[in-house]
């Protein structure tokens, strides 16, 4: 029995957190046996299944292709799952909103139990998952036949991009549903890295006090190579638009270096960062809690703090 | 067209939860519950869909101990019309109260299921999709706006990298996110009122569903704490730390 990772892609390119999910099921494979492979559903995706067929531990990749896989609707992709999942021991995917909206589609048609968002592996049927918002870790352990995992890229180390080659065998279609139709996309633009896979993230908080502020942070990370990101305060007075939200509602980030400016550090915004290598807390209040977690706290007037970080990053 | 709009009692969002020393679970004894703020999104949707005249009827449905009732009460004073427990004492997993909530929809055919994304107790993130699969129903996971255009339901949804538009064929199941709307408060006139409302009791067996569960809890244990670290005096001295001792610009 192998492992089937589905593989999240725009008909271009991978999503960075697949290679999140072949560490983890590389780790799984060395508990249960087994080869790692991976699933790339879509619409003319073939650029995609070749760039997949490099990534390093990966056996053989799956190609089915079809209008009807080319906007990742779970309508469509869990009964292909379902068709394929009987010759496999685990079916994981990354976390993601992908992941997240077609895994447990796939796994109820199985009549499984699915395990969301796991951060370690123990065994083949054991893991380690944040409940409560990472305030507590449950370890649980799964007794269906075939296990259906979701896993939290920032867990996993990314599996290297080249140095396999995987055999590209295509599989068919299990058609189109019709449920549902995808009508298009309103992508956030950016030139700066992904939040989820950046090395250096910059966040803003209701400390910002307008959306405009958040200029100075753009700055920084211009200079830093930075993501930028915000706590839920800062979305929800407007500054930012939600896809910027680290926390619990949010996105997950654990980067080298978290630096969190104007953020008090509610619970809900620390379930989403406190996995950070290095954490950095700008803010004039010198009791918020942002600083019991915080490896370099400074108290200051961050509307100083900020262009004066700026001009210090060029020296 | 009826609105279901299941709902789950949970530990209240604003309380810190704590491990219990045994590594049995976390501590519910004596703890504030509340419903799962998701859900409190999902039932304003649902209140708000009949007050515009697209909904018929609302129906809040929770699973769980018998002390749910409150949840289900919160429902109907902010204006959901009935309310249906599935009273058990078991600790039910997603793909159990998804069987469920099939067996409810079944029964009272709603032509649309609005579902918070995800509990803040578990955060498992599962039930929406699977109960859309079991009932062979199109799903919108995440939504921050919902509307219905005539047998059609227009979706759009928090993705990773922004929004997505989807269009499902009614009956549909959607989740929701928190951009959705903000939900109301009940009145104290509208609490009083919900005690009247009609709430009905059924279990599991009642419904013919298998609610064992199939995920085994080990164990819960506190996360590994993070320790507080140094201040620093100026923005020098931090630039300084963050190239020579943390090496990390």
């Amino acid at each position: 029995m192998s492992i089937l990772v589905i593989a999240e892609h725009d008909n271009a390119a991978l999503k960075p957190a697949v290679l999140n999910a072949v560490t983890a099921a590389v780790e799984l494979a060395g508990h249960a046996g087994g080869d790692v492979h991976l699933l790339v559903a879509g619409e003319n995706a073939g650029a995609v299944a070749s760039e997949a067929a490099q990534i390093a531990g990966v056996a053989k990749v799956l190609h089915a292709d079809g209008a009807e896989y080319g906007h990742g609707l779970a309508e469509n992709l869990a009964p292909l799952v379902v068709k394929l999942a009987s010759g496999y021991s685990h079916v994981i995917a990354a976390a993601t909103s992908f992941g997240k909206n077609v895994l447990p589609r796939a796994a109820a048609l199985l009549d499984v139990q699915p395990v969301s968002d796991i951060s370690a592996v123990e065994s083949a049927d054991t893991f380690v998952r944040p409940i409560y918002a990472g305030n507590a870790m449950a370890t649980v352990r799964s007794t269906d036949s075939v296990k259906l995992v979701t896993i939290r890229g920032t867990a996993f180390d990314a599996a290297a991009a080249e140095g396999g080659s995987a055999a590209v065998e295509s599989t068919d279609s299990a058609g189109d549903t019709g449920l549902s139709r995808f009508l298009g996309q309103e992508l956030t633009k950016s030139e700066r890295p992904e939040l989820t896979t950046a090395g250096i993230v910059i966040s803003g908080g209701r400390g910002m006090q307008s959306g405009d502020n958040f200029a100075m942070l753009e700055k920084v990370a211009d200079k830093l190579g930075a993501a930028i990101g915000a706590s839920r305060a800062a979305v929800d007075a407007g500054f930012v638009p939600n896809d910027y939200q680290v926390g619990q509602t949010g996105k997950v980030v654990a980067p080298d270096l978290y630096l969190a400016i104007g953020i008090s550090g509610a619970i809900q915004h620390l379930a989403g960062m406190k996995d950070s290598k290095v954490i950095v807390a700008i803010n004039k209040d010198e009791e918020a809690p942002i600083f019991q977690v915080a490896d370099y706290g400074l108290v200051a007037d961050l509307f100083q703090a900020v262009p004066e970080l700026e001009a210090a990053l060029d020296g | 067209m009826k609105v279901l709009v299941p709902i789950k009692r949970v530990i209240d969002a604003n309380v810190k939860v704590r491990v219990k020393a045994d590594e049995s679970g976390v501590e519910l004894t004596n703890v504030k519950m509340a419903m799962n703020p998701f859900c409190e999104i999902a039932v304003e949707e649902a209140v708000r869909l009949k007050e515009a005249g697209t909904a018929s009827e609302v129906i809040v449905v929770s699973a769980g101990i018998t002390q749910s009732q409150e949840t289900l009460r919160t429902g109907l004073a902010m204006g959901a019309d009935r309310a249906i427990l599935i009273q058990t004492d078991v600790a039910l997993e997603p793909l159990a109260i998804a069987k469920l909530l099939k067996a409810v929809v079944d029964k009272e055919e709603p032509g649309l299921l609005l579902l918070g994304k995800q509990a803040i107790d578990g955060d498992n993130n599962q039930t929406a999709q699977m109960v859309s699969a079991l009932l062979g129903w199109s799903q919108a996971t995440f939504a921050s706006k919902v509307a219905v255009d005539g047998d059609k339901l227009n979706v759009t949804r928090e993705v990773d990298g922004g929004l997505e538009n989807v269009n499902l064929n009614m009956p549909a199941v959607v989740s929701v996110d928190l951009r959705l709307n903000e939900p109301r408060y009940a009145s104290l006139p509208n609490i009083m009122k919900a005690k009247k409302k009609p709430l009905e009791t059924v279990t599991p067996e009642d419904l013919g569903v298998d609610v064992t569960p199939r995920v085994e809890t080990v164990k819960v244990s506190e996360p590994p704490a993070r320790q507080a670290g140094v201040k620093v005096a100026s923005v020098a001295e931090l630039v300084e730390k963050l190239k020579n001792e943390a090496k990390v610009i």
